[in-house]
């Protein structure tokens, strides 16, 4: 963050040019458009993402083509990101073709998928780019027609002049407007005149999507490519030893088969070059079911890694990590965790006394949480096409943070970044496993190796077994309560494999006098990664059934429990960065209590849960309504409130928070990465479940806070909540907490699922 | 040489006759519409119709599809305008879009048999296509309008 440019100019952050054909294009400096509090909050991607410029085209017979910066994974920014630029260009949204913009962190700015902030990063610098485009082709309308700028207004992508009753198309003027200096300040529209944001428009690749056209990177092809494959050890904690090819070489279409490293000895990793495996052993052929075929037929000798050290860069300077070599199994990692869980811990907040307030306690409720690791399981698995010559390299597939891996993969192929083009494809699902390269540069070795373009794919089962999972976490959440019930002291001691989840300075700190935030880690060899709200996933699932066990034990309802909580927050708040906004928390508990009519008598039919969560700078609350069906409790209904600020595209939106409740209940439910030896005991959707049509709620109502506020993150908010509330839910239903994810398996115990 | 004939045109394709129809389809013949999702007929991505049935590709051998009628998700429809496409467009169902195309060919075996699925119908005819995104809810609504606009074309 040292390189920014804060003073850069209006002038300098916004230039027009002409188009070679004729036309205008308007690009812009990404720093400048940020305040300096929005850049403190801006992902922190390379030192390259300071300068960086987007663009607007427009064609004099009035096509206005908008790039898209971000990559696209679901969260459908092919469409909201080009919507902020219509919406101030005022264009005819039928008239824009959006196209996917290609890896450049200078003209196209962060390009970071995760976080929940491809709009929020996006926002203000779409906004002035549309601002400033249309600025332009307002004063070569006026220039032309002779009139004073002020009174040519525009609608649509047409210009007009009332008075005269001229009119024209932005095409028609496009070309002049090139030549216009654009100004030094532009005016943004008033959100209350917004007709693009804030009104639904349909995902600009829908079509693309139900016509089965080639849009993921698995998709991709070119002439001569071959298809690669890496049989990576059967567990963490081993290395290949020794392989015998033979018989996998006499098998047609086989082209190579060869051992290679991935990273050097002493490579120092950034924070995204995670990787699970060092030593890759790739067949390579002429086609996928080839390759398939060859990969039975090599006999490997695989062998205990032992305690291995990486080294790391990155922010924390350089490091060494020491990875040990055990090989871990899910019985002795919980033993360990409660080992560890009695041990003292790192302290991560305190407020007050909680020792005293606890020792003069009338009753203290401890409970204990756990979850497993999960795997993303996107639905299309880890691949990347690669070509990689002595002079350049081509890169083309699904990819969230190609600003983390362009440097990785300089480093590696010992190639300029400028010689290395990186295209991001539509990806078939992320939620942060895409964020880690170490397949974009397993492919470039492996095109290096064997000089041809290279299609590096991942079976399902290699996705699956190769890490970088969701951690395996556990907390313990104490609570003392005073003669009268009341709530004086708070305690949170949190752990996890590789890392615990406490973020420390969210609700309830700063509603209860006495806190205590505590935390713990084990370093373990199985990798882990961002996992569609990191930490938050499990807080939210554990915190929030802890919260529900203690309003019933305070006698209180679960709503206004947490709402009288988050009233001492606001009004007399204990300690200090407390990270939330106690009212716009509290309106989304208001809103789902008053839209899922949580007091209503209709409703009794239904054993309901309630949570809420603040995460990404975004609140969200779940009521969950569940039924007993055919012998099983069934979520049937969901009604969620969402504060995001503005909505830039309300249907998709709600389609995103609705993916996002089916998925935690899923998760909740069935999710579970379980090792044995090393070995993932999961490796394909037969033993890994995941939830399914006939399990997926009938309805899921979601509502959004009407607000005027910049907008926020919807792709992770909505989730964490979700596992609280089925919690909560299943209470209910089944008179029993549920301590241990997935919630399955305690239901099995029970004998009702 | 296999004689195959996929969305009405005939192919002769020269791969061992165990391969997978997936494979075929995507790295033979380049019809990428229809998609690698796990390997073991567990997720659906991979469904296309064989002489009118649901048939998971990737464990299809491509000599089960000899001389048969196969057609993909690029062969549904001529111009895309199948009532699931246009339902599945009309209600913005996609998210990732990723397993789409094996969702909208399996809920086309299940319209062509069954004019008017009741929710059960429909819970049961997709259980076997996994939505990593969870869009379930838009794929049943978007099933749902398709069945109406098939009863009722000027609905479409």
């Amino acid at each position: 963050m040292t390189q920014q440019k804060t003073s850069i100019t209006r002038r300098s952050f916004l230039k027009s040019s002409a188009l070679a054909g004729g036309g205008l294009m308007i690009s812009f400096t990404w720093l400048s458009a940020f305040s300096p509090a929005d850049t403190k909050n801006a992902p922190d991607v390379n030192e390259n993402w300071m300068e960086i410029n987007g663009y607007i085209k427009i064609t004099p017979d009035n096509i206005i083509k908008i790039l898209n910066p971000n990559p696209e994974f679901g969260q459908n920014v092919m469409t909201s990101l080009p919507m902020i630029v219509a919406e101030e260009l005022e264009a005819d949204w039928q008239k824009v073709v959006v196209e996917m913009g290609p890896h450049d962190s200078v003209k196209l700015g962060p390009q970071f998928t995760g976080g929940s902030n491809s709009v929020r990063m996006y926002w203000k610098p779409l906004r002035e780019a549309g601002a400033a485009a249309r600025h332009v082709l307002m004063e070569a309308a006026a220039q032309t027609w002779g009139v004073p700028v002020e009174e040519v207004t525009t609608k649509a992508g047409m210009l007009y002049h009332e008075r005269s009753g001229k009119s024209g198309t932005y095409g028609s003027f496009a070309s002049k407007a090139a030549a216009i200096p654009i100004p030094k300040e532009v005016k943004l529209k008033e959100v209350k005149n917004f007709n693009v944001v804030r009104s639904s428009r349909k995902n600009v690749e829908g079509l693309k999507i139900v016509s089965g056209k080639p849009l993921f990177g698995l998709d991709y092809q070119q002439p001569g490519m071959l298809i690669a494959m890496i049989e990576h050890p059967p567990a963490f904690g081993m290395k290949l030893k020794s392989f015998d090819a033979a018989e996998a070489l006499k098998l047609p279409g086989i082209k190579d088969v060869f051992s290679q490293k991935l990273y050097e000895d002493g490579f120092e990793q950034g924070g995204f070059d995670t990787r699970s495996f060092n030593d890759l052993l790739v067949v390579v052929g002429n086609t996928t079911w080839e390759v398939m075929k060859a990969r039975k037929k090599l006999k490997v000798q695989w062998e205990p890694a032992g305690d291995t050290k990486d080294t790391m860069g990155g922010r924390g300077g350089k490091r060494e990590v020491l990875v040990p070599g055990e090989l871990e199994s899910t019985d002795a990692q919980l033993r360990k965790m409660q080992e560890y869980a009695a041990k003292p811990a790192q302290q991560l907040r305190k407020d007050g006394d909680p020792e005293t307030a606890f020792k003069n306690a009338a009753q203290v409720i401890e409970r204990t949480y756990n979850a497993p690791f999960l795997a993303h399981n996107c639905l299309e698995p880890m691949n990347f096409f690669a070509h990689v010559t002595d002079e350049k390299a081509l890169l083309v597939g699904p990819l969230q943070a190609p600003g983390w891996t362009e440097p990785t993969l300089s480093k590696v192929l010992n190639l300029p970044a400028d010689k290395i083009e990186i295209r991001m494809t539509r990806m078939g699902g992320g939620f942060g496993r895409r964020a880690y390269g170490h397949y974009l540069t397993e492919a470039a070795l492996i095109s290096k190796k064997v000089k041809a373009p290279v299609k590096l794919v991942y079976t399902r089962e290699d996705d699956m077994t190769y890490g970088i999972y969701r951690p395996m976490y556990t907390a313990t959440y104490r609570a003392a309560l005073d003669a009268n019930k009341n709530l004086i002291a708070f305690h949170v001691k949190g752990g996890g494999i590789p890392e615990h989840a406490i973020h420390a300075n969210r609700f309830p700190a700063g509603a209860v006098d006495n806190y205590l935030a505590e935390g713990w880690q084990i370093p373990s060899n199985i990798t882990i990664g961002a996992f569609r709200a990191p930490r938050s996933n499990f807080n939210a699932a554990a915190e929030q059934s802890f919260l529900d066990e203690l309003a019933e034990a305070m006698g209180k309802d679960p709503i206004d429990f947490r709402l009288d909580l988050l009233k001492r927050a606001k009004e007399n708040p204990v300690g200090k960065n407390n990270e939330y906004d106690a009212d716009r928390y509290a309106q989304v508990l208001k809103l789902v209590q008053e839209k899922s009519g949580w007091n209503k008598a209709e409703n009794k039919k239904y054993s309901r849960g309630v949570a809420a969560y603040f995460c990404h700078n975004s609140y969200a609350a779940h009521v969950v309504d569940m039924v007993m069906r055919d012998g099983q409790p069934y979520v049937e209904r969901v009604v969620s409130a969402i504060d995001c600020g503005i909505v830039i595209n309300p249907d998709a939106a709600t389609n995103m928070v609705q993916g996002a409740v089916v998925d935690g209940i899923g998760n909740a439910l069935y999710g579970a990465l379980t090792h044995k030896n090393g070995a993932a005991e999961q490796t394909n959707f037969y033993n890994y479940r995941m939830i399914r049509m006939h399990e997926a709620p009938q309805k899921i109502d979601v509502h959004f806070v009407q607000s005027d506020t910049d907008p926020t993150g919807l792709g992770e908010p909505p989730f964490p909540p979700v596992f609280g509330a089925v919690a909560n839910a299943l209470y209910q239903v089944a008179g029993k907490r549920f301590y241990q994810q997935p919630f399955s398996l305690q239901l099995n115990s029970l004998g009702v699922l | 040489m296999i004689k195959l004939t996929i969305n009405q045109k005939k192919h002769q394709v020269d791969v061992d006759p165990d391969t997978p129809l997936l494979w075929v389809l995507r790295d033979t013949l380049g019809l990428v519409g229809t998609k690698y999702g796990c390997g073991v007929a567990q997720c659906g991505a991979c469904v296309v119709h064989l002489n009118g049935e649901a048939v998971r590709s990737c464990v299809t051998k491509v000599s089960r599809a000899a001389g048969q009628k196969v057609v993909t998700i690029e062969g549904l429809a001529a111009r895309a305008d199948h009532p699931l496409q246009k339902a599945w467009l009309e209600l913005d169902v996609a998210q990732c879009g990723y397993c789409q195309s094996g969702q909208i060919m399996s809920a086309a075996v299940l319209l062509k048999e069954n004019k008017n699925p009741t929710d059960a119908d429909i819970d049961a005819a997709m259980a076997g296509n996994i939505c990593r995104c969870g869009t379930y809810l838009r794929i049943r609504d978007a099933i749902r309008l398709a069945a109406e606009m098939q009863r009722n074309p000027s609905k479409g």
